[in-house]
């Protein structure tokens, strides 16, 4: 067992990151991540791996897609303004079918927005972002010891299903410190025998493109890459479930939103409500069966949310409109109190 | 569930979000849960700084910390901005030294402490915030005073070890009181 130590939820990314076997970092500074890349810059050079602060954003996720297109652990990391730059080439690293691990720490918006916690851009991250058909592996971690392990788990889905995967926190997770224990001795590694690394005239040439411009070949591509999403989302969704089993109303909330919906909970079933949470930890591909399962007995869902409303399309989704769904937001950098959540749930008529 | 919510609010450069670590890491070095929240941003350069401490038994829910158990506030607008916020029968820390007016409430016990003078006169400028902490360590029993040590040798960097020695000055000050 390794010794709990106290840190930030940013410096837990980058530290996971390394021990995960990460060596290749470009970013670009902004609050409120910018922890990720100064701990980066002291630790990198130290371990013979590589930081580089780009001249943007757009560069520096350029620069991920020549490392993960040459075949190493390759990340970048900003928050939600210089998300939308990197957005290009998420889009073509989807479109490369290249692994990389893409850390959005979101900060209010739109545009240049504020600096204090947010979840709007979860459309954003679950939709794709870019352009063209496709989705990015999202993961949203609840604690700093989630933006650590989340961190070692998203290079290896990225590179398990060759995809980009999105960390998915907020300011608040960003900037917290908990007890976290650092504990990755068996980082799982994927051969790559697709990588441009050479061919020391041994084997074919390998390419790594997105351009194709024939038609028929272009919507093959769409097709196999659909495919593999719904193997995805038959196995690899992510939810904590806590007291749902005989609730009569579900809150869904993930990150911050959770931990304060959390808080509600407990005091709503103190005074004898029935009510349970639901965090997605994947948000895509979204537990859409652990919501379905819990519509069976609830009759009430509520959806937390740091945005004018975004998950809660995919909580209705989920659970095919069957049941009324009624939403609490802050937007802005403002966190909904567990007060709030708890006044939602006491509203809710059975 | 046995929590303890703690504010920590001032000026930025008081040492409020050093202060709220070093109870963090003692909390952790107990085993307990812990979790530290600071404002962040512009605020953090001369403005207003506050920081959110939880020490608990059981898994933390929300770091951020509205009502208080025990609120340290280091200067006036702190004192009148979280004052109303403390839960019933919690504690306010007020240095004396910087914020000039009485208690409002008398539901909540409040100490007076002038740290910042303290520590001036003391030859420990720049620790009141410490001074604070000692004496919190006293009133409320938070953490044992004896494991002091442990918690600043890991919440002082290795190259600022030398300042391990006025912090505990400082801590024995405040809690001397």
């Amino acid at each position: 067992m390794k010794d709990k130590v106290l840190m930030k939820g940013n410096e837990a990314i980058a530290e996971a990151a390394i021990m995960a076997g990460c060596r290749h970092y470009f970013g670009y500074p902004i609050t409120p991540q910018t922890e990720v890349a100064a701990y980066m810059a002291k630790r990198m050079p130290k371990i013979g791996g590589t930081f580089l602060q780009a001249e943007s954003e757009i560069s520096a996720v350029n620069m991920v897609i020549g490392a993960a297109a040459a075949g190493v652990r390759a990340m970048t990391s900003s928050s939600s303004p210089g998300i939308s730059l990197k957005s290009e080439g998420l889009s073509y690293m989807a479109g490369c079918e290249l692994p990389a691990l893409i850390v959005n720490v979101q900060r209010g918006g739109p545009g240049l927005g504020g600096i204090q916690p947010s979840q709007s851009d979860y459309f954003q991250a679950t939709r794709g972002g870019g352009h063209g058909d496709y989705h990015m592996l999202v993961l949203a971690p609840g604690s700093v010891q989630e933006m650590a392990d989340m961190t070692v788990k998203g290079f290896e889905l990225a590179e398990t299903y060759r995809m980009p995967c999105m960390l998915l926190a907020d300011g608040t997770m960003g900037q917290m410190m908990e007890p976290v224990v650092l504990d990755v001795d068996d980082v799982k590694t994927v051969a790559k025998p697709w990588a441009v690394t050479g061919t020391k005239c041994e084997r074919e040439h390998n390419v790594v493109n997105s351009l194709s411009l024939v038609p028929e070949e272009l919507e093959k591509w769409n097709l196999a890459r659909y495919e593999r999403y719904a193997y995805i989302e038959e196995n690899e969704t992510r939810a904590e479930e806590f007291m749902t089993d005989d609730a009569d109303i579900i809150v869904v909330a993930f990150g911050i939103a959770a931990r304060v919906s959390k808080n509600a909970v407990v005091a709503a079933r103190k005074e004898g409500v029935k009510v349970g949470l639901i965090r997605p930890i994947s948000l895509w591909p979204f537990p859409k069966k652990n919501l379905a399962r819990a519509a069976e007995h609830a009759k009430h869902f509520i959806s937390v949310e740091l945005s004018m409303g975004q998950m809660i399309e995919d909580v209705e989704l989920a659970i095919r409109c069957s049941r009324p769904v009624s939403l609490v937001k802050r937007v802005g950098g403002v966190i909904p109190s567990p007060e709030e959540v708890l006044e939602a749930i006491k509203k809710v008529q059975l | 569930m046995a929590a303890t919510q703690i504010l920590f609010a001032g000026f930025g450069g008081q040492g409020i979000l050093f202060s709220g670590k070093f109870l963090a890491y003692e909390g952790l070095l107990e085993d307990r849960q812990v979790s530290w929240l600071p404002s962040y941003g512009p605020e953090m350069r001369g403005g207003t700084a506050n920081c959110s401490v939880i020490l608990s038994d059981d898994p933390i829910g929300s770091p951020i910390v509205s009502y208080p158990d025990i609120l340290i506030a280091m200067n006036l607008p702190s004192y009148d901005k979280y004052e109303p916020a403390v839960n019933n029968d919690g504690f306010a820390f007020v240095d004396s030294s910087l914020i000039h007016r009485e208690a409002k409430r008398d539901d909540i016990r409040t100490i007076y402490v002038p740290a910042t003078q303290l520590a001036d006169d003391n030859g420990l400028q720049g620790l009141a915030n410490m001074v604070m902490v000692g004496k919190v360590i006293k009133e409320t029993n938070i953490i044992p005073f004896e494991n002091i040590d442990r918690a600043l040798e890991k919440v002082i960097s290795a190259r600022h070890q030398n300042l391990a020695e006025a912090n505990r000055k400082a801590l024995a000050l405040g809690y001397g009181l």
